[in-house]
């Protein structure tokens, strides 16, 4: 047995590689530095393009006012620009990114396979169904126009994304779920809810179609705390789970024989990972309509700049939350036209899954 | 099918404490039957390999025997606790498994391949301890994977790849290891690597191992016990020499060959001549 190639050179038996070990009492741990600075410099830029973004707009305000009138200083006009009228655009927008980015990197550590996220599992199709019903169905354009800027579009459209994911489970499910064939129901499932919405479409007036496919591009226009509010609560829960996970999706990955063999519940552990990704996406897809392409690319983006053999949660989730707040910016400020944020995050990623594509199989097995 | 040998155990000083046993297990795929009543106790600190031609059920009994599959009647004993009963992380402890082809993700490196073993003696906030970093080096270098520690497994060839996994197996710290085809794809001089691996693992750390494997002779040459298996039932059990019969070719594989000793290591060898029936 040779090594062969370039030889690192021999650690004391002490080491077992160059990782940076913590132990403090009980606790212990690794620290890999790219994988501990890629979500702090990944905040710290969520939080200045949010303050770029927030300044923003009809009234311009410098990005020291905005920050002022952030910790409670501004003055009483600015303020109520900023926290009631610009601010939960931009925190549903970063809490939009951060579900999707969390939701992708779980789901495609899960199946193995980098072309898995809410958007090919056809949870957006299943929302998508559920609103673009409510809105064509729901009785005249005035009253889509009401439900639009109230609670009833979200509460369809969860709805619409849970149903789906249930199915998806029931469908997948055989003594575990098994990556390929979550994907592949996923996608049929997926077909399913968009022949509905361009049934639903063809049959619905000019307005009320106008008003579906802003909502069908996914959009931050007109959000208030009322779709903040019950996102955040969400992710409150969600969050600290889908981090918690991060051990037993490390085992997961090795398939399902091997989990087991090191100790996995792996029913248990799979429907977990899957429910909580799920959730995410749900709460995501409720507050802005499906924002395309977020939980596909930010994971293999975040994997990249990390390095290691997945995806990064935290940091997949904070990528996310700043490819969507900087997608809105550049939509509602470079961009002639202000476009609705699901047509930016694709333009940036459908050339993305394109180049994935392209560079030919990866982590396929 | 005839028992050529009934119940051969080693030695004759006090019968060695059994360490796992399969029951009277009735194993199935949906519908298929793959094993029927069958009994096998590996006992402390022995060295068995499982043989028998394709589809005979063999590698069915090994994921069995390592909680992977669960019986449909009978039952799986774990140090004389039925293992469906144990929680599956303190028979992770005692217990190690190697299935047949192990998936790596893209992009680990050999040590983190190696960490993973720890799994079972680790929690949310124990991550790595002292305890963990010897255990898993030491695990390195008896495998002599040390100076690939950091590359990633999916660059290694398939004799480090295995290597590798076994380290794992090994990080893990379990008093038993199953083993299933770890020689598949491997040419002859990494098949015997590998297979000296393992016994050292038994002989220098006294392992209670037990393997699945193809080739008898190799399997006669390292295992202490042969376990045939055809069809789903056990044909005979014993030592290389009382197993590895003209008889038993004939009767197990449908092949007429002969038996001569291995003129290296003194056991039974297999000679084809041709295919019966």
């Amino acid at each position: 047995m040779t090594a062969g190639g370039s030889i690192t050179t021999r650690s004391t038996p002490q080491h077992v590689d160059k990782r940076r070990t913590v132990r403090i009492g009980p606790l212990s741990g690794v620290v890999r530095t790219r994988q501990l600075l890629l979500p702090v410099v990944a905040a710290i830029a969520l939080v200045l393009v949010s303050a770029v973004s927030i300044g923003r707009g009809d009234y311009p305000i410098g990005l020291l006012d905005v920050l002022r009138t952030l910790v409670g200083a501004g003055d009483q006009t600015q303020q109520f620009i900023i926290t009631e009228l610009r601010a939960p655009r931009i925190v549903v927008g970063a809490l939009v990114g951060l579900a999707l980015g969390l939701s992708g990197a779980l789901i495609q550590t899960f199946a193995r396979n980098p072309l898995a996220s809410p958007d090919t599992l056809g949870i957006n199709a299943g929302a998508s169904a559920a609103a673009v019903a409510v809105i064509v169905l729901g009785g005249g354009s005035s009253a889509a126009a009401g439900l639009l800027g109230g609670l009833g579009l979200q509460v369809a459209a969860l709805i619409g994304a849970l149903l789906t994911a249930l199915l998806i489970f029931v469908l997948a499910w055989d003594k575990g779920v098994d990556g390929y064939r979550l994907v592949l129901v996923g996608i049929g499932l997926g077909a399913v809810g968009y022949a509905v919405v361009d049934w639903l479409l063809t049959r619905s007036d000019i307005t009320d179609a106008a008003a579906a496919t802003v909502w069908l591009t996914g959009s931050l226009n007109a959000r208030t705390w009322d779709q903040a509010w019950p996102l955040a609560l969400a992710l409150l829960v969600l969050v600290p789970v889908a981090l918690a996970l991060s051990r037993v999706l490390g085992v997961l990955q090795f398939g399902e024989d091997t989990a087991r063999a090191l100790g996995i519940r792996v029913g248990r552990a799979q429907a977990t990972v899957v429910l909580v990704a799920v959730c995410l996406a749900a709460a995501a897809v409720a507050a802005a309509g499906p924002v395309q392409f977020v939980a596909l690319v930010v994971p293999q983006v975040a994997v990249r700049l990390a390095g290691g053999s997945r995806p990064p949660l935290l940091a997949s989730g904070l990528l996310g939350a700043l490819l969507v707040v900087g997608a809105d910016l550049l939509a509602r400020t470079v961009l002639p036209v202000a476009l609705p944020v699901g047509i930016v995050t694709a333009v940036i990623g459908a050339p993305y899954l394109l180049w994935l594509l392209v560079r030919g199989r990866r982590s396929i097995t | 099918m005839t028992a050529v040998l009934a119940h051969p155990e080693l030695g004759t000083e006090a019968t060695p404490r059994v360490r796992l046993a399969a029951e009277q297990v009735r194993l199935a795929y949906g519908e298929n039957v793959v094993v029927d009543s069958l009994d096998l106790d590996l006992v402390d600190g022995s060295f068995t390999a499982i043989v028998g031609p394709n589809g005979c059920g063999k590698s069915t009994l090994l994921r069995a025997l390592g909680r992977l599959l669960r019986p449909t009647s009978g039952q799986v004993v774990l140090d004389g606790k039925p293992i469906a009963k144990t929680p599956t992380r303190d028979v992770a402890r005692v217990l190690g498994l190697l299935p047949q082809t192990p998936i790596a993700p893209e992009g680990l490196t050999v040590a983190d391949l190696v960490a993973r073993g720890r799994h079972p003696h680790q929690s949310w906030l124990r991550q790595w301890s002292r305890d963990d970093e010897a255990v898993v080096a030491e695990a390195l270098r008896w495998t002599d994977m040390l100076d690939l520690a950091d590359r990633p497994v999916d660059a290694l060839s398939g004799g480090q790849r295995q290597r590798a996994w076994i380290s794992m197996a090994l990080a893990q710290g379990t008093d038993l290891l199953l083993l299933d085809e770890p020689t598949t794809y491997l040419d002859l001089s990494h098949q015997i690597d590998v297979l000296e691996l393992v016994a050292r693992l038994h002989a220098e750390r006294g392992r209670t191992v037990a393997v699945v494997l193809h080739d008898l002779n190799l399997a006669a040459r390292y295992a202490q016990r042969l376990v045939a298996m055809k069809d789903g039932v056990l044909v005979a059990s014993g030592t290389p020499a009382e197993v590895l019969t003209e008889q038993l070719l004939d009767e197990v594989f449908d092949l007429e060959a002969r038996v001569i000793e291995d003129p290296v290591s003194g056991t039974p060898m297999v000679v084809p001549v041709r295919r019966l029936r």
